[in-house]
């Protein structure tokens, strides 16, 4: 009998939890995340997730960042055979086992082919993806558009301290604030 | 806004709707002038501005296909943006940081004061500085720009804070929150800066100066202008008497459509701009139009430009506030001591999450190092270099004929060289911002190498001789009389000042100069 993936045409399947307390999980309705793949397989998507990990390894964070990363590059390798093609004959490259190995060894099969077209498609858009998602901006420490919050003005942007204030000649006065 | 015949053979044809064809838009419906100004892009606004850093990318950049060439960097770094520039109504006006620079008297006789440097292909502009300080000061109080005509200064943000810290540190005599057309209190219609980061997404106040919400709409208002939007003009068409009479475009259906014209004046960003020309060949103008010469899209000037990061052990918080309001000024002599020809700025500078990994580091940083240096972003101070580059003639806009665009025509093909002296002036920005950081408390400074450009100038330049550019002192090319460019193309040396300031200021000139010529019927 076909599955539910099998019948939306999926060629491979990417799974995880997220780690309890994770700030992800008040974005769903549970921890357990998982992620259809159109022209990869399990397997290489394993991989794929591997190697951006390695690429952009961020210790506390959990793999469904990691995971757009390959959903972004099975995009691609759906829409375009070159990109297909890109994949298939680079993960191989990675060596069998790279998805389960250790990071040393990860490190090790990258920098053996960090000159390739491969290599390079796989970094770019790691960052590309990974750092633009919302998922990780509170990782970071970064605070998201601040528009409807009325920006920073009173809200810290001068709020540093381990620092000397600036002469007045040399920045400007807060419009509307009392001058001091 | 007015609705202009397709056969209206007295109106001016704008191509582009930046801080050039925005601006010489308003300047010349304001005086009565009917124009069609044709853009590329969509129009957004305040509301539609989109806040999330990739989206607001995608929104307002252009994105089709161009190709690149040469010794620079840039090719392998980031082979499909050699360069970043807007398709949006206003142009590279909605994702402009607003610093509104002028260039210096020494830096527009570059020529005279640099003397014959090997390899670069200097002239002197062939504008007097007295004349171009008037009209710079015009585009200051057009713009509002802050510490000019008794704007104050933007207020020092956390960022700001350490960059003068370590500037003075370092000895730096001229460093303050900069010459930005960006409000710091309302004013001209237009809200304050309320700080929010990030300029580059589009300002959600509109304190930030565009033509989108200032010059265009102002326009529209007159009666005489018409705006036509994701329209992209494909062919300028001449007469028997080699004048340019029409403009080709296509509609937002894609549909073909022609505009006739009086007069055409042409500011798509220097690339688009070489290539509209380049594209416009006839069998008068079998090597394109208006370049009789051989030098449309030459001497391709993109500034000497990188980034310079500082982590700190502290937390600094950069998104916050004023994207590029920190700039120190001691560099911009023209000082051979150095060991290059003229100078650069100091530019503070905050990019967003994917950008800063995207463009603001070496393309070789992977791993641990640049998980390390992701996790700081909160503690983390920039710096823009931003200094002259020098003209090559053999730096130029070509097109592509292997690569087409949506339809059919050849893409720009971007060649850049990188002269010795970019080299040298780029090393010494790199090691006084490390210099600064560390003066600051910096545990560790991280550089990129040369980054696309986004300041396109001087590849249709305006010079005495009509041998060594395109276009004489008012913009207007040497073989067409009634052909002009408006945007950074004209620009005879790049100088290091941001191009913006300068382009308006040339277009506010260039108004007066058309509006003259159309009355005496010389065009």
């Amino acid at each position: 009998m076909m599955d539910r993936r099998e019948f939306l045409g999926a060629t491979g399947v990417l799974t995880g939890v997220l780690a309890a307390g994770s700030p992800l999980a008040l974005l769903g309705p549970g921890r357990a995340w998982a992620l259809d793949l159109k022209a990869l397989t399990s397997a290489e998507g394993a991989a794929l997730l591997a190697a951006a990990r390695t690429v952009a390894p961020h210790d506390k964070l959990d793999d469904a960042p990691y995971a757009l990363v390959v959903q972004s590059l099975d995009g691609n390798a759906t829409r375009e055979a070159a990109t297909l093609a890109l994949l298939r004959q680079g993960i191989p490259t990675l060596g069998a086992g790279f998805a389960t190995a250790a990071e040393s060894e990860r490190v090790a099969a990258l920098q053996a082919i960090d000159t390739t077209p491969f290599f390079k498609s796989v970094r770019a858009t790691t960052l590309m993806t990974l750092y633009a998602s919302p998922l990780v901006y509170s990782y970071f420490g970064y605070e998201g558009e601040a528009f409807s919050k009325g920006g920073y003005l009173l809200r810290g942007f001068n709020d540093l301290r381990w620092l000397p204030e600036v002469p007045l000649a040399d920045s400007g006065p807060i419009f509307g604030a009392k001058s001091s | 806004m007015a609705s202009i015949s397709h056969d209206d053979t007295n109106a001016v044809v704008i191509i582009g709707s930046g801080a050039g064809g925005g601006t010489l838009a308003h300047e010349l419906t304001r005086r009565g002038i009917r124009v069609v100004l044709l853009e590329a892009g969509a129009r957004q606004s305040l509301a539609s501005f989109s806040q999330v850093p990739g989206e607001a990318f995608a929104q307002l950049t252009w994105l089709e296909p161009r190709t690149q060439s040469g010794s620079t960097t840039v090719v392998e770094d980031y082979p499909t943006l050699p360069s970043w520039t807007a398709k949006t109504v206003g142009g590279t006006t909605v994702h402009w940081t607003g610093m509104a620079l002028r260039a210096s008297p020494w830096e527009v006789s570059a020529r005279t004061t640099y003397g014959t440097v090997d390899g670069a292909s200097l002239i002197d502009w062939p504008v007097d500085y007295k004349e171009l300080l008037h009209y710079y000061q015009l585009a200051e109080k057009r713009m509002m720009v802050t510490r000019r005509n008794g704007n104050p200064g933007l207020p020092a943000s956390n960022h700001f804070k350490v960059f003068h810290y370590g500037a003075k540190r370092l000895g730096y005599k001229q460093v303050h929150t900069g010459y930005m057309a960006i409000n710091s209190r309302p004013a001209d219609g237009r809200g304050m800066c309320i700080q929010q980061g990030f300029c580059v997404q589009g300002c959600k106040t509109g304190a930030k100066w565009s033509t989108l919400y200032t010059e265009i709409p102002r326009a529209e208002i007159t009666g005489n202008l018409e705006l036509r939007a994701e329209c992209r003009a494909v062919h300028i068409e001449h007469g028997a008497d080699g004048r340019v009479n029409a403009v080709v475009y296509r509609d937002p259906a894609g549909n073909e459509q022609r505009q006739k014209a009086r007069v055409v004046c042409v500011a798509c960003n220097a690339v688009e701009t070489s290539r509209l020309l380049l594209l416009s060949e006839s069998a008068r103008f079998p090597n394109g139009l208006a370049n009789s010469s051989d030098q449309v899209g030459r001497h391709f000037c993109h500034h000497t430009g990188c980034f310079v990061w500082g982590v700190f052990d502290k937390p600094i918080e950069f998104w916050r506030g004023a994207t590029l309001a920190g700039l120190v000024l001691d560099e911009t002599r023209h000082d051979p001591k150095r060991g290059f020809a003229g100078g650069y700025h100091l530019e503070m500078a905050a990019l967003d999450l994917p950008s800063i990994a995207i463009a603001g580091f070496p393309q070789t940083l992977w791993g641990r190092e640049l998980g390390f240096v992701m996790e700081q972003y909160r503690s983390m101070a920039g710096i823009y270099v931003n200094g002259e580059d020098l003209p090559r003639s053999t730096n130029r806009i070509t097109l592509n004929p292997d690569v087409k665009d949506q339809f059919g025509l050849p893409v720009a093909n971007i060649h850049v060289d990188d002269h010795p002296n970019n080299a040298a002036m780029r090393r010494h920005g790199q090691q006084q911002s490390k210099a600064l950081f560390e003066a600051a408390g910096a545990i560790k400074v991280l550089m990129s190498r040369q980054t696309p450009a986004t300041h396109n100038m001087c590849a249709a330049r305006m010079s005495r001789e009509p041998k060594d550019g395109v276009l004489n002192a008012h913009g207007q090319a040497h073989d067409v009389a009634n052909l002009f460019v408006s945007d950074g193309s004209a620009m005879s040396t790049p100088s290091s000042a941001n191009p913006t300031l300068t382009i308006v200021a040339l277009a506010l000139r260039q108004a007066d100069f058309i509006a003259r010529q159309m009355s005496m019927r010389a065009i």
